[in-house]
């Protein structure tokens, strides 16, 4: 079974671009939505775009979708230019976010409407209906209106109306946005699974960062209409360039620094670190290391191979699988996330202590 | 104790609440009663009544035969005159009105009430007097009769026919396909017309497929004001079509004061509100079961 499933890495090394946008910028009047983005969105690619309300996300994907037009640039989709086609005149289709199922047709009619309107015949046209309805495990409610269905259930139904006209590209605008918590988590893997099944290119948007990381193959992170970062979840997490994709994605300490060199930073403490950086000399940035990648150690007790910096704990909060330690260096406190020990195993406020990191778990970021 | 008294409480706090209700609503309907229903029962009984050859109507000897005198081809000729009046003069008002509502309907929300007052200005001067005013308008020598001379548009003298009735029509009752078929399109989700060219559909099958169905509530709102209305019109043919071809509001009227047959006249009325009534329901219900 696992085995006839499309290998999306396989895929992935194909070159050709389901998707590309260059230099597209979108103006709303005064305000810029969409600030000359460039992206390649590779075959059959998982691609998220991942940023927090108003950031662009949706206005660049309804300008793939042709729902917006940009105000300059180029959308490319299979490298054919879309110029001014309008929605049904390209080849994607759209998950709304609030699904836009027509209230006044049945699941049956909601899902076939696409291939009615490309005047598919009806005996084809009830079988991709089936199947689509199959697809998203809705058989049985084909006859439902769209009124009689939970959210989950819309859900799936905007999802099998899209599919079934097997675009080239789906596009997902914050698809599981007004699904519970559980049946979100169940169908952010149910998706993923759909994704590699039907081995369509995705493009999603979403402001859940554990949405994006826990689906996509790439994930683009968008900040005030700039795509800041594009690279896979992993990269995304451990190798943020810029504070603002670091501080969105997971929690993190941020340690203000000054570079020194081609591989050196200075911590405001005068501590040198040695971590390469693309920026010029004197540049502010910062170093950022996870809660996580850093470990407490009794003062002067911590491993010489590792960046060492002393300090005072300051508190301890029991979460059960983790402890978060709260400890007071110099300039700032950092935060550090353990995995929970026993109660006399564990740290106490006030303990003098040493805080480690391996200087590849630390990203040097600026903004 | 209190487990006992808790639902005698509750059916107490219902009776008061239905009581006040009934309070709150009894001005209404004193008001409906006298106005409304008494006289409907006096037209009813008057259709049944019996009319001396005087020309009285005596509420005695009941019988139908104000009912089989409908049947006669003068009354029918009258009733289908007036049928083919208002479904022309609906027909047009949605045919203009519709471009017009979904025009305003899609402005910005400023825009929107602008026009939205504009279109209900008409309603600040009195009916008779706009009536009034067209007839100078359609006049031999009225400014519509020259100008449509002018451009070509053919002979403009139509004062006292039918199209005469028919522009009267539709122009008194515009506003009242207008508004409704505002409220219906302003409310659909404009997402789902997106959904619609997202899945392949054009411009026109995304408004026929979509727009057209979720907005016939309106449609059907709009076309039972115009259309009641049209059906039994008094003043309008009485103005604009010189009243020499009658249509079913004149014809009543004559009944009742030239002709002194208040049967007659009665049984009609009896007839205009049924078809009506019918109409309204098997209207709603089709709308109901689209919805």
């Amino acid at each position: 079974m696992a085995d006839t499933i499309t290998d999306p890495t396989g895929a992935a090394t194909a070159t050709s671009n389901a998707v590309q946008l260059s230099g597209v910028t979108k103006r709303f009047g005064d305000v810029v939505a969409v600030d000359d983005l460039d992206l390649s969105i590779t075959d059959g690619e998982f691609f998220s775009l991942l940023g927090p309300s108003g950031c662009g996300k949706t206005t660049t994907l309804r300008m793939i979708a042709g729902l917006e037009l940009p105000t300059q640039g180029s959308v490319k989709i299979h490298g054919e230019e879309m110029g001014l086609r309008p929605p049904n005149k390209r080849p994607v289709n759209t998950v709304f976010q609030s699904y836009a199922l027509f209230p006044h047709m049945d699941v049956r009619a909601n899902v076939g409407f696409g291939l009615e309107m490309r005047k598919v015949d009806k005996a084809e046209r009830d079988e991709q209906i089936a199947w689509a309805i199959d697809l998203v495990e809705m058989g049985g409610m084909g006859h439902r209106k769209p009124g009689q269905l939970s959210g989950g259930q819309q859900q799936r139904v905007a999802l099998a109306r899209a599919l079934v006209n097997r675009p080239e590209v789906l596009l997902l605008d914050e698809p599981l946005g007004a699904l519970d918590l559980k049946l979100r988590q169940q169908m952010q893997t149910e998706l993923k699974n759909l994704q590699r099944e039907v081995g369509i290119t995705f493009v999603y948007v979403t402001h859940d960062q554990e949405e994006a990381v826990t689906m996509s193959d790439r994930i683009g992170v968008m900040h005030e209409g700039r795509l800041l970062q594009v690279d896979t979840p992993e990269a995304i997490y451990e190798r943020p360039t810029t504070r603002f994709v670091a501080d969105f994605i997971g929690r993190t300490n941020f340690l203000e620094a000054t570079v020194a060199g081609r591989d050196e930073v200075v911590l405001a403490n005068g501590d040198r670190l040695r971590l390469s950086s693309d920026h010029a000399d004197g540049t502010a940035v910062a170093v950022t290391v996870r809660p996580e990648r850093l470990t407490v150690h009794g003062r002067g007790q911590a491993p010489d191979d590792q960046h060492r910096i002393d300090g005072v704990l300051e508190s301890a909060v029991y979460l059960g699988n983790a402890i978060i330690y709260t400890i007071s260096i110099d300039w700032m406190r950092l935060e550090v996330r353990c995995p929970a020990t026993l109660a006399g195993h564990r740290r106490s406020a006030g303990d003098d202590v040493t805080v480690s990191f391996e200087p590849e778990h630390a990203s040097v970021v600026v903004g | 104790m209190t487990e006992v008294a808790t639902p005698g409480l509750e059916l107490q706090a219902e009776r008061a609440e239905s009581r006040r209700g009934f309070l709150l609503g009894l001005p209404a309907v004193v008001y409906l009663v006298v106005f409304f229903v008494i006289p409907l029962g006096i037209v009813i009984a008057y259709s049944f009544a019996t009319r001396t050859r005087t020309g009285r109507t005596e509420l005695r000897d009941w019988n139908l035969e104000a009912y089989e005198r409908l049947g006669e081809s003068v009354v029918r000729a009258v009733a289908f005159r007036s049928l083919w009046i208002a479904v022309a003069s609906t027909l047009i008002c949605l045919a203009l009105a519709y471009p017009l509502a979904y025009f305003i309907s899609t402005r910005k929300p400023a825009t929107r009430n602008l026009l939205l007052v504009a279109v209900m200005i008409p309603f600040w001067s009195n009916f008779l007097i706009r009536t009034y005013a067209w007839r100078v308008l359609l006049d031999s020598d009225g400014l519509f009769t020259r100008v449509a001379a002018e451009v070509g548009f053919g002979d403009g003298r139509i004062l006292f026919t039918n199209k005469a009735v028919i522009l009267g029509l539709v122009y008194g009752y515009l506003p009242f396909m207008v508004l409704p078929l505002y409220a219906a399109i302003e409310r659909i989700d404009w997402s789902l017309v997106e959904g619609a060219r997202d899945l392949y559909a054009s411009g026109w099958a995304a408004f026929r497929r979509v727009v057209w169905p979720l907005s016939k509530p309106g449609v059907i709102a709009g076309s039972i004001l115009v259309f009641v209305p049209s059906f039994g019109a008094y003043v309008t043919p009485a103005i604009l079509g010189g009243n020499k071809k009658g249509l079913v509001g004149s014809y009543i009227v004559d009944q009742f004061m030239d002709a002194r047959n208040g049967p007659l006249g009665a049984s009609l009325s009896v007839m205009v509100l049924a078809v009506m009534l019918i109409g309204t329901l098997v209207y709603f219900r089709q709308g109901g079961r689209n919805l």
